[in-house]
């Protein structure tokens, strides 16, 4: 398997637990994992998808990504209710390692407190936190 | 353990060249994996992959009394190791409890070498000696600092090995003394991956040469992460998680390596449990769907809990979620089938037989 480079794109913002959210409109999100999170995990072998209409709350767990060692909580960036899940994944969980931005991303959510955006981080300042850990 | 107090064995250079994931394992800093688990699971499977070892520990035992002691200290029965033999076996307590499990190698006459799990090799020793001394005539020596361990493993292992270090390898489950990089080494036909391959004790001095020769020769480096999926996939026992001071050898399924009559120490309490059933069994399952299990993960017949997992992963081999679980008796056989609560999901599985993954060819 050939994994991508380290990379955090400008249009996404960040969560400190290492997950992001690229923003559509004003009230929904595409939620997924950075290239540190893949990269510390390992090979995903095994994405728990939340149901669609689940209720998620900013910095709590709302899937879980697993790879051959270990098993890791994916934390919610902002609140909002589930209106999509990447069904794709169930088939090639792998897709989160190669792609973590495109064709790994986990789930769509409409936001419920689009407010929250303000809390997070832009790429540049996710980069920083990496760098200073 | 603090990070700055964790060993490391004579590849460690090695391992970081290649970028290796580097984890503490039993105070050890080892390579959890370099390319990625599966890639590596799949080398051994197919081709030659190589793991360091070397955080295994090695202990000597000789003298004329060296057959009675470790007859009195291993559960299987020592005095049917030829010189050049491998015998696995466990060591017990006295209420037959499994503190470690061992490959013995009869290196001569009156002269064993023990490998030991590394992190037992330190109470392991201490229990050696302590018994060593009802025998007055042996010795027990740690000899860790004398080896470097190499575990070549795979289909190709073998030929790969013998063309690319020019040494003469023993056959399956014994142990020859050969010559590596110039240097007495030792050459075991046995593994942990359930495939082919050997085990090599080697001068820690000339163990990155070899590494780099191997490496050369097309072995693919292979991490902890693939030796524990490889390892559970044909039903290894892994001390610590399946065998514990607290289980003894037949709930463990390891009643083929306990040989009451040679009175070891344990012996007594292996016998009673052997002759009247134990309330539990080691068993291995597979996850039926989605779900990999873990250790501690609660086994589950609707509200009751039936057993405890204590390996679990996901199967490169079999593509799915397996392991083993301490099940009650009763349910214990294999097709009968129960529930993993994994972390609050029930995940159905099925008992199986082992091993989970059978070897092509």
């Amino acid at each position: 398997m050939t994994l991508s480079d380290a990379h955090y794109p400008d249009d996404l913002l960040y969560h400190d637990q290492h997950d992001w959210a690229r923003l559509e409109g004003d009230e929904h999100a595409v939620f997924g994992i950075t290239w540190y999170a893949q990269d510390s995990l390992g090979e995903v072998v095994f994405y728990d998808a939340p149901e669609i209409g689940a209720t998620i709350s900013k910095d709590a767990s709302y899937a879980e990504v697993e790879s051959v060692k270990a098993v890791s909580d994916v934390i919610a960036p902002m609140s909002g209710e589930i209106v999509e899940v990447n069904d794709s994944l169930e088939d090639a969980p792998e897709r989160i390692n190669e792609d973590p931005y495109g064709e790994g991303w986990l789930v769509k959510v409409r936001l419920t407190h689009p407010e929250e955006r303000g809390a997070l981080l832009d790429a540049g300042e996710y980069r920083k936190m990496l760098e200073k850990s | 353990m603090s990070e700055e107090n964790l060993r490391r064995t004579p590849l460690y250079e090695r391992h970081a060249e290649l970028g290796a994931k580097l984890v503490p394992f039993a105070g050890w800093e080892m390579p959890v994996t370099y390319e990625g688990i599966r890639e590596e699971h799949s080398a051994v499977r197919t081709h030659a992959g190589m793991f360091d070892v070397s955080h295994m520990g090695e202990v000597e035992v000789e003298g004329p009394g060296a057959l009675a002691f470790l007859q009195r200290v291993l559960s299987n029965d020592v005095a049917k190791i030829a010189i050049g033999g491998a015998q696995y076996s466990c060591l017990c307590n006295e209420e037959g409890g499994v503190l470690d499990d061992l490959f013995t190698y009869r290196l001569g006459g009156d002269r064993y070498l023990i490998v030991t799990n590394s992190a037992n090799h330190a109470s392991d020793l201490a229990w050696l000696g302590r018994w060593s001394r009802q025998f007055g005539d042996v010795a027990v020596r740690d000899v860790a600092d004398r080896y470097a361990m190499l575990a070549v493993q795979g289909p190709h292992a073998r030929a790969i090995v013998s063309a690319a270090l020019r040494v003469e390898l023993p056959p399956r489950m014994r142990v020859a003394p050969v010559r590596i990089g110039a240097r007495p080494a030792l050459a075991c036909g046995t593994g942990y991956t359930g495939e082919d391959g050997v085990e090599l004790l080697i001068d820690p001095e000339i163990a990155p040469a070899i590494w780099v020769e191997l490496l050369d020769a097309g072995v693919v480096p292979c991490g902890l992460g693939a030796r524990d999926t490889l390892r559970l996939e044909v039903c290894f026992h892994l001390h610590g998680n399946d065998l514990t001071p607290e289980r003894n050898p037949i709930e463990a399924g390891l009643g083929w390596c306990c040989v009451e009559e040679t009175g070891f120490v344990g012996a007594e309490a292996v016998a009673q449990a052997r002759r009247e059933g134990t309330a539990e069994k080691l068993v291995p399952f597979k996850i039926e769907g989605a779900g990999i299990p873990r250790e501690g993960n609660p086994v589950m017949r609707g509200d009751e809990q039936v057993g405890v997992v204590t390996s679990g992963t996901f199967s490169p081999s079999l593509e799915l979620g397996i392991g083993m679980a301490y099940l009650q008796t009763d349910l214990a056989e294999p097709g009968s089938e129960v529930e993993i609560d994994v972390r609050g999901k029930r995940r159905p599985a099925r008992i199986a037989s082992k091993p989970l993954y059978q070897r092509k060819g």
